[in-house]
């Protein structure tokens, strides 16, 4: 599935992904709301499939997990940056959105189409035949990612227990 | 003899149970203790457990602090707050603080972090922690939820940056001016999600409460937590909080430990700092911004609302007014430090020279309550961060400055440098 790359810049971060006057509204009014300070018109034009691709430091901000769950409602199925905040880049993988570490993620065009090749660490743009990498994850983030992120891969690890704990 | 290690390394090598750890590995770390708040904590781990069927591991390493959507004066916020005290309840958490004040402050005053202890914080500032010895750093909802369940997190093993002051700060200089400098200097993503370990002279005479807001703005800074080894100050801080310090003195960074870098400033050539709007790296000496018109001067927050931080407003505001025109905002960080500073008189100087009190919540500063800033508002706050539209309408303007600047700062209503007032070459 190949979507389209949103070029951002540097320091995007998370009060812009997930302002803190909308942190009370569910995530599907939130998201709504997603980047309106710095790309008015990324929330309500971003397709399912899209790639987002920042600078330096994507996510810097607060531990809000809705800086990630607003991207991932939206559809993005991955952030390009050449680099990330710490905790966003483990919230976006722990609800299965892979953070991608790229020092070229500059030469991504804005609007351009971009597939993500995650196993095999690299962007394809298919618009000019262009390939660029990233740096590769390790197995037991993409077998995190590939279970749908934490808590999928926590439900395979918990159910055995389950039956022992019923749902209160 | 064996290689020498930094902090960081020993603490993850307890936590994870092994011998040693080396920078860029990733181990499965053992959690001491793991603290929330209402915002990101129960409504949002509640529902994971529930769908995992999984129980909260050890009820005893969980503190839950109710200190994002207080005052609780709309649905919404009712809504969180009471689930979050239902949640404490019903799972038997052994650490419950509400209306207490801010995690990052009533957590460590209560005794609950100690050197070598391996922590995660469902807030971004929970590299705060680290000025206790302790690795302890911020995760999200979704982790948080896995630690409830496993008692474990990965952790990748950080490197460690170390910030070295040398001399002593100068009189109207604080650890918020060193911070802000260090992300004007170093940049928001210069502490690269490493561990950043602060020392030297100048860190060594800080209080622990100062020590608290280096470790504290490591968030700005990027780094994953902000580490000062313990010393006398902190064994000292840690029994006044009625904690066994333990033996402290094994969690040090052992001499020529391998850092990522080194960094050395001069503490005493440290001015003021304010960083201009929307972003702690726009820190400059306030020298260069001095004369900015004010509506608001906001004391608050874990980084900018301890005992400490409203002694410093204190000594400047002591025998003042807030001038006309501008209003002067406090929202001490805990119920402790506002109890300890009215007691001394500091508080009671504060409302003398016309501050307003908030809460002891997050408030302002997490974007929460009616005292947001409006549209147009020129603010200086002693919090952390002043990005767009965070503590208000998109566009506020904030300043960041120490509580010594924000509180000349609201005696002139202008962007004021404190130094004058504490020489007496001010009225």
């Amino acid at each position: 599935m190949s979507g389209r790359a949103w070029v951002l810049g540097d320091d995007v971060d998370t009060d812009a992904l997930a302002p803190g006057r909308y942190m009370r509204l569910p995530i599907g009014e939130l998201a709504r709301h997603c980047l309106e300070g710095i790309a008015p018109d990324f929330a309500g034009a971003v397709r399912p499939g899209d790639v987002v691709v920042g600078g330096e430091n994507f996510g810097i901000g607060s531990s809000r997990e809705q800086a990630a769950e607003a991207l991932r409602h939206l559809g993005v199925v991955a952030v390009v940056a050449r680099s990330f905040a710490g905790i966003f880049r483990r919230n976006a993988i722990n609800l299965g959105l892979p953070t991608l570490v790229c020092a070229d993620a500059g030469l991504i065009r804005a609007g351009e189409r971009i597939e993500v090749d995650l196993e095999g660490g690299r962007l394809v743009l298919p618009d000019r035949a262009a390939v660029v990498a990233f740096r590769p994850l390790p197995a037991v983030l993409l077998e995190l990612l590939a279970d749908g992120g934490l808590v999928p891969h926590l439900e395979k690890r918990f159910a055995a227990r389950a039956k022992e704990y019923a749902p209160r | 003899m064996t290689d020498p290690t930094t902090l960081a390394e020993k603490i993850i090598a307890r936590a994870a149970g092994r011998a040693r750890v080396e920078p860029g590995e990733i181990v499965t770390a053992r959690v001491d203790l793991a603290m929330m708040h209402d915002s990101g904590g129960p409504r949002r781990v509640a529902p994971i457990l529930k769908r995992l069927g999984a129980p909260i591991w050890d009820p005893s390493r969980v503190a839950l602090v109710i200190d994002h959507y207080l005052p609780a004066d709309n649905p919404e916020s009712i809504g969180i707050v009471e689930l979050a005290r239902a949640y404490g309840k019903a799972e038997g958490l052994a650490n419950v603080f509400d209306g207490e004040g801010i995690c990052h402050v009533v957590v460590p005053s209560r005794g609950l972090l100690k050197p070598g202890m391996f922590a995660v914080g469902g807030d971004s500032h929970s590299p705060t922690g680290g000025a206790w010895g302790a690795f302890m750093f911020g995760v999200g909802a979704t982790e948080m939820a896995g630690v409830l369940a496993t008692g474990e997190i990965w952790v990748e093993v950080p490197e460690t940056i170390r910030i070295e002051l040398t001399g002593r700060l100068s009189p109207g200089v604080s650890a918020k001016d060193v911070m802000l400098m260090l992300c004007a200097r170093l940049g928001m993503g210069g502490g690269r999600f490493q561990a950043v370990e602060y020392g030297g002279s100048a860190v060594t005479a800080l209080s622990q409460q100062e020590r608290m807001t280096l470790s504290n703005m490591t968030a700005e800074l990027g780094g994953q937590t902000g580490l000062v080894v313990p010393d006398a100050t902190t064994a000292a801080a840690l029994a006044a909080a009625g904690a066994d310090p333990g033996d402290w003195t094994r969690w040090t960074s052992d001499p020529g430990a391998k850092l990522l870098e080194h960094h050395v400033f001069d503490a005493a050539a440290l001015a003021p700092q304010v960083a201009a709007p929307h972003s702690p790296a726009n820190s400059r000496p306030v020298t260069e911004t001095e004369g900015t018109r004010i509506d608001t001067a906001y004391v608050g927050a874990c980084t900018g609302a301890k005992l400490v931080d409203m002694r410093m407003a204190a000594e400047i505001l002591k025998g003042r007014r807030v001038a006309s025109g501008t209003r002067l905002l406090l929202a001490p960080a805990s119920k402790q430090d506002q109890a300890a500073a009215e007691a001394e008189g500091t508080l009671g100087v504060l409302l003398a020279a016309g501050a307003e009190m908030l809460p002891n919540a997050c408030g302002i500063c997490a974007g929460y309550g009616s005292a947001r800033f409006a549209e147009g508002e020129v603010a200086i706050s002693t919090t952390a961060r002043n990005f767009r539209g965070r503590m208000g309408a998109d566009s506020s303007e904030v300043h960041l400055a120490s509580p010594y600047t924000v509180a000349a700062s609201a005696v002139t209503g202008r962007i004021t440098d404190p130094r004058p007032f504490l020489e007496g070459t001010r009225p």
